[in-house]
């Protein structure tokens, strides 16, 4: 572990940053044991990981299921509690917040979650919804009801409807919902889990279009969790790679994209398929065996090792650090070496 | 173990030319479900054909009819909440509508056989992976327990499960999604159908293990020439496989092509929209994404219109009171329902729109 947490992938201070996570590391205990339970292994969900979200960009985390990526989430929100690690925010340390001090550094933080029927209330309306938050902060009383009225105008909802309940409302409707709720308290980062992979291709490209609308009208910032690379590419400025708790791989998007320069990032685009048949059957394609390995029992030195078409020895051995191989950004591999996979 | 380099080169599509005569033909099929609100026609008047040995796509939103169809040529729509009204359904000559439940029984999994979207409640949790399999060969084949076990091991293996003999005793809890995926390529194969419907079958699960997934099917289809019907929203993935594609809204098919055209020259503004509305992982960021306005409309008294009129950017007063035929647009094989299909430009942008009013004015 001491290899990987190598410094260098962190980059320096710029007073730019809104988010800073600095060698996140969340174990879930697994015990055993009748009477006294005793901790017998762990679940290395978020593996020491470090990264940065400047004001006003887009970070997607991109990585298969279980890769970690909806862990990190709820650990910047701080609904977990951090295994060891540090996370700032407008350079203030969140790390041991709690009581009032937690409940003002969530008011800058929201999230918009993947299943629009499960995320929100069915006995509550939508006024109700909207404006939980702002009852919350006692805000209500001064125009709260107006307020709820703008935000849903604003998200594209008839604010007429505000009376309906969510079943009502369509998955994309419902999506609007869960995204006015997020706005009600003008936050500064919003993440977004897979806020589209449960949606319509009609409909979710106006909810990406909102998201992107929403962003320059406030001035957000965005942390885009999704497994789908073909919308990480349309949102996200820079992208982090995530694989069994670690990042291999981080950079600009259209750096990535275009010479992506970890086995697993290549694995990942050439797995989405490009819609426009000749192009998507000429391409190469790297198909990758096996699923992702549990994450109770990681494989030693490279965790991607396993799946990997270019393991050799070391990659057992000795666990590769984050690093610029002088390809203009950080990645995590013995082997690293840029391809393109995109005609 | 190790993932393979080999690239993945699914064929180029071939125009089927083993025989012309359709495995499957659906002729205007209409399946209704009754409801407390009223009745929904989710299909409605619906008909395509299933050529041996090639890959039809059906593509739509969801709530289009596409699994319907699929589970009304099962015979899985289930009474007495819905119902097929009209419509037939030839395999290979013979109305399957016509058919005793027995008979029916006899198609179901021999015949045709199915893979669903989510194989975790397909398959039954208290039962060996290898036994459900091997009841499948038995009860439709006269073979003993022993011989039906081992084809079981076989077919896992085949779909490209490690360790199959080990594996086919254990239960589905322990398969991973793209696992048990696996296993129902397995059992769908077991008789070696002539056709095979396959419902959203990567939809569930990670790119990395749809690309394995869809590999097994048309590497399954290369080898024993069995039809695939792949229901889908996914235009992605059907470009990568499919030979032709049907394409439907709100219960109707509204274009129908080989898959070259559909992508290259398509003449439905839903499908344009479709394609436009798609995020890709080979295009730089857009400013804007195309966007459908609006969401499907409801299926309970769908007016005689047009049904994507309300959401069309190239809407005319006709698209509302007329509901377009289908009708071939730029060959004799590409169909759409689109009054104005036929027109010389009629593609996405502008111009489509004074095409669209001029002809309009002419009627």
């Amino acid at each position: 572990m001491s290899v990987a947490t190598e410094p260098a992938a962190i980059p320096p201070r710029s007073g730019q940053e809104l988010v800073r996570v600095t060698d996140l590391v969340k174990h879930f205990p697994i015990t055993s044991g009748v009477f006294v339970q005793r901790q017998v292994a762990a679940v290395h969900a978020v593996d020491g990981i470090s990264f940065s979200i400047r004001k006003g960009e887009t970070l997607g985390l991109v990585g298969e299921s279980g890769s970690g990526k909806s862990t990190t989430a709820r650990l910047l929100l701080r609904l977990l509690d951090l295994t060891s690690g540090q996370v700032e925010l407008e350079g203030e340390d969140i790390t041991t917040a709690s009581g009032a001090r937690l409940r003002n550094v969530r008011q800058k933080m929201q999230m918009i979650f993947q299943d629009p029927y499960a995320s929100l209330d069915p006995r509550m309306t939508v006024r109700d919804i909207v404006g939980e938050p702002l009852v919350i902060w006692n805000r209500w009383k001064n125009g709260g009801s107006v307020r709820v009225a703008e935000l849903l105008e604003r998200v594209g909802l008839n604010p007429d409807h505000a009376n309906r309940f969510p079943h009502e409302f369509s998955g994309g409707q419902r999506q609007r919902i869960g995204i006015a709720r997020a706005l009600a308290l003008q936050p500064k980062l919003i993440i977004c889990d897979e806020p589209v992979s449960a949606l319509d291709v009609s409909v979710r490209a106006q909810i990406l279009n909102l998201l992107a609308n929403l962003q320059r009208e406030f001035d957000l910032t965005y942390l885009f969790i999704s497994h789908d690379l073909s919308v990480v590419r349309q949102v996200a400025d820079r992208l982090a790679v995530m694989y069994l708790g670690k990042i291999v791989e981080i950079g600009d998007r259209d750096e990535l994209y275009g010479r992506p320069v970890h086995p697993y990032t290549q694995a990942l685009i050439s797995a989405v398929p490009i819609p426009e048949p000749v192009k998507e059957r000429q391409r190469k394609h790297i198909v990758l065996g096996g699923d992702i390995p549990s994450p109770v029992n990681p494989p030693s030195g490279c965790r991607f090792r396993t799946r990997c078409f270019k393991a050799q020895e070391i990659c057992a051995e000795e666990e590769p650090a984050l690093v610029d191989h002088d390809h203009g950004h950080p990645s995590a591999c013995h082997f690293a070496e840029p391809l393109e996979l995109i005609p | 173990m190790s993932g393979s380099a080999h690239p993945y080169q699914p064929r180029m599509p071939q125009a089927p030319e083993a025989s012309p005569d359709a495995l499957l033909e659906v002729e205007d099929l209409k399946t209704v479900f009754h409801s407390e609100v009223g009745t929904v026609h989710a299909v409605d008047g619906v008909s395509f054909d299933v050529r041996p040995g090639e890959v039809l796509a059906v593509v739509g939103e969801s709530g289009c009819g596409k699994s319907v169809t699929a589970l009304s040529i099962m015979g899985l729509i289930p009474a007495p909440a819905g119902q097929i009204v009209s419509g037939r359904i030839n395999f290979r000559g013979q109305n399957l509508l016509h058919l005793h439940s027995e008979e029916r029984r006899a198609f179901r999994g021999d015949r045709i056989a199915m893979v669903f979207q989510d194989p975790l409640t397909a398959l039954n949790p208290v039962h060996r992976v290898g036994a459900q399999i091997a009841e499948l060969i038995q009860v439709h084949r006269d073979v003993g327990r022993k011989e039906a076990w081992g084809r079981a091991v076989e077919l896992l293996k085949l779909v490209g499960i490690p360790g199959a003999e080990e594996r086919a005793r254990q239960y589905p809890h322990h398969f991973s999604g793209g696992m048990r995926q696996r296993v129902m390529i397995a059992m769908a194969i077991a008789l070696d159908p002539d056709l095979l419907i396959a419902d959203e079958p990567t939809t569930a699960l990670d790119v990395t293990v749809q690309a394995q997934i869809l590999r097994v099917l048309l590497d399954v289809r290369d080898r024993f020439g069995m039809a695939i019907m792949l229901i889908t929203h996914d235009l992605g993935v059907v470009a990568g496989v499919a030979d032709r594609v049907v394409v439907m809204y709100a219960g109707k098919k509204i274009e129908e092509a080989d898959v070259h055209t559909i992508y290259g020259n398509p003449k439905h503004p839903y499908t344009w929209g479709l394609l436009g509305s798609t995020t890709r992982v080979d295009r730089p960021r857009l400013e804007q994404l195309t966007q459908i306005p609006g969401a499907p409309p409801s299926l309970l008294a769908p007016p005689p219109a047009c049904r994507f009129a309300p959401r069309c950017a190239y809407v005319q007063p006709l698209c509302r009171t007329e509901y377009p035929e289908l009708r071939p647009a730029t060959a004799p094989e590409h169909l759409a329902a689109c009054h104005f299909a036929q027109l010389d430009g009629w593609e996405p942008g502008p111009p489509a729109r004074e095409l669209a009013s001029r002809q309009e004015e002419a009627v």
